[in-house]
């Protein structure tokens, strides 16, 4: 058991300092010049004055040291939880606007892929070999699981929101309200939630219903299935037997997923100019803004691998192979 | 009289028509007796041991009957037959190796499936069964996984007959299995009928060398008909049937050189069962065929207990 989580850290840890290596590379070796841009919306006129903010700023940023110096004084502020300050938002750190965005993206995030999950499986499960509903499950869930998910979304704000004018279209709460702990704010968040979490929700839903459905039906298929109907075990018996080992695959198939939802979830912000991650993500490569890009991608890279860690522990749980595996014998 | 199978019929519906499997094939099987199933792939022996306890979804009962200690079996109707599983008929299966739920400690699956077929399970009794095979109590506690082919085999063999079925059938369960542990599987099948767990079984195998030790009677199939059945010794030592012959003939007999005499097989293969041949089935293949096996041979009782489906036997 040691072992095993053992050398699962390790490559989590390795993965965590590539990951952060090319992380601090991408934003330096893009074409443009942030500091310039700067200067320029400061529109400083005189050449003198220009040239005195620039100096000021490449040092404050620590632009001016070679880049192996910038990289080691990276993770030497990493570690001091100093992500340097952000460019776009100066002067707050990027700590703090990271921090007020990321309750918006894990509200959204979190609910939308459990959910999702947990209700696609159950209902996939519950469809296979079941004639009507199987025959009306496959086609929704293909339509919905190839549908983009931007455009799922650009479709609920229209159509919700626009023409029907249920649902608000844009931002994390209405314009007239300040942040507070109060009832009409809580709903209020909870209205603006509501569309960019159907996006995410519908179009994750129709994979794993589909995938759920055709995993049942193989291990409905399977020998210890059909032995158990030989014996003339109740159907509820064999599908609960079923269920369990259809959703091992599944399980695998969330911790892939993860990562992947992430970008999702960025286009979605975009379109109902949510404000979480992703339009941090935005507005930071718009203002050539590293320190706040690495920072949330680091976010991002570090909640990727804590679910994926999360997955590992839940995988041993459920599937005895798993555990057979860490005490050494062969599968 | 245990066991009795009446011109029994199963077709298989296909895209391009119904296969005769089974083409009105009639036996019966004694209290205490072991009737071994012998044949070539495609004579309808695994179709007969599907019949007697599930049928796949493209199998149906066109006719023929089957009586289970005087009662008939209703194996045309899935869901009237579900009384009759486990309880009277039970199957030792194929796949053994891969029959018991990977997720589930055995002794939970088992105590599971014996609820679900309202059977309070009794644990002394599942101990003494596992000691009579010689398995640790401690394999309830273990996932499949964790067991040996052999163990997981006798394992099966435990939970298919843990309600003293009246038959029991075996269908194949040595072909995965090397020599030694064939010979061991084979010997506590037989166990299980001198003990009493089960009353009758009908062992399906296509090695007749096999067959030949544990079972009491031996019914040769060809083509989805009874070709010849009688008691074990006779059919080994005086097979009447000319498939018999050549399928004894086929087999290695120990201190022979084949270098010099080459092993004999039987030329051809067996014809198609969607169009079966009218008369004999055997006669494209058959040294003796002659103008008589245009004609449907019927099964005749030749000796005590010795049945062929020969003209010329």
């Amino acid at each position: 058991m040691r072992r095993y989580f053992g050398r699962k850290l390790l490559v989590y840890g390795l993965t965590f300092f590539v990951a952060v290596t090319i992380n601090w590379m991408v934003p330096r070796f893009m074409p443009g010049d942030p500091i310039s841009s700067m200067v320029a919306r400061a529109g400083a006129s005189n050449p003198a004055a220009a040239e005195t903010m620039r100096a000021y700023y490449t040092e404050l940023f620590g632009l001016d040291q070679p880049i192996w110096q910038q990289y080691l004084n990276f993770w030497a502020a990493l570690f001091q939880g100093d992500f340097g300050i952000s460019i776009w938002a100066f002067p707050s750190p990027v700590s703090e606007v990271i921090l007020g965005a990321v309750p918006y993206t894990l509200a959204l995030m979190i609910p939308a892929v459990l959910l999702s999950w947990v209700v696609g499986n159950w209902f996939g499960a519950f469809a296979a070999r079941r004639k009507a509903l199987d025959n009306a499950v496959l086609p929704v869930g293909y339509v919905l699981t190839a549908m983009p998910y931007m455009w799922l979304a650009v479709l609920l704000a229209w159509g919700l929101g626009v023409v029907a004018g249920i649902f608000p279209v844009a931002g994390g709460y209405s314009f007239s309200m300040r942040p507070n702990w109060s009832w009409d704010f809580i709903l209020d968040l909870l209205h603006h939630w509501t569309l960019p979490f159907a996006s995410l929700f519908l179009v994750a839903l129709g994979g794993w219903a589909i995938g759920m459905r055709n995993m049942i039906i193989y291990e409905l298929e399977s020998d210890y299935s059909n032995y158990l109907s030989a014996l003339g075990a109740p159907q509820r018996l064999i599908r609960r037997y079923a269920f369990r080992n259809a959703v091992l695959p599944q399980i695998t198939g969330l911790a892939l997923q993860l990562g992947v939802l992430v970008a999702g979830a960025l286009v979605t912000e975009i379109v109902f100019s949510y404000p979480g991650l992703g339009s941090l993500i935005l507005k930071a490569i718009q203002n050539q803004d590293f320190f706040l890009l690495q920072g949330t991608f680091l976010f991002i890279v570090l909640g990727v691998l804590i679910a994926n860690f999360i997955i590992d522990i839940v995988y041993v749980v459920v599937d005895p192979r798993t555990r057979a595996g860490m005490a050494g014998a062969q599968a | 009289m245990s066991l009795r199978v009446n011109d029994l019929k199963v077709y298989y519906k296909t895209l391009k028509g119904e296969v005769k499997a089974l083409d009105g094939v009639s036996f019966e099987v004694g209290d205490g007796e072991i009737l071994g199933l012998a044949g070539e792939s495609g004579c309808g022996k695994t179709t007969l041991a599907k019949s007697l306890i599930r049928m796949d979804g493209r199998m149906r009962h066109t006719g023929g009957t089957v009586e289970l200690d005087g009662e008939e079996l209703p194996i045309g109707d899935d869901r009237r037959m579900n009384a009759f599983r486990f309880h009277r008929v039970s199957l030792v299966p194929q796949y053994s190796m891969s029959a018991l739920n990977p997720t589930r400690k055995i002794g939970k699956m088992v105590t599971e499936l014996l609820r679900s077929r309202g059977v309070t399970p009794d644990a002394g009794k599942l101990r003494g069964r596992l000691d009579a095979v010689g398995l640790p109590h401690e394999v309830l506690d273990r996932y499949p996984i964790e067991l040996s082919g052999g163990m997981k085999q006798r394992m099966v063999m435990v939970v298919s007959t843990l309600l003293d079925p009246s038959l029991l059938i075996a269908d194949e369960i040595t072909s995965a299995l090397d020599v030694s542990t064939q010979k061991a599987v084979a010997g506590a099948l037989a166990g299980f009928r001198d003990d009493g767990l089960v009353k009758s079984m009908i062992f399906v195998t296509h090695d007749l060398s096999l067959t030949y030790q544990i079972a009491d009677t031996i019914m040769i199939m060809y083509a989805g008909r009874l070709a010849e059945k009688a008691p074990a010794k006779e059919i080994i030592e005086a097979p009447r049937h000319p498939y018999t012959r050549l399928l004894i003939n086929s087999l290695p007999e120990v201190g022979v050189r084949y270098a010099e005499r080459k092993l004999a097989g039987i030329a051809g293969s067996p014809p198609s069962l969607l169009n079966p041949p009218k008369g004999c089935r055997f006669r494209d293949r058959c040294p003796l065929a002659f103008g008589q096996c245009e004609q449907e041979p019927p099964v005749v009782e030749v000796a005590p207990n010795h049945s062929v489906a020969c003209w010329k036997a």
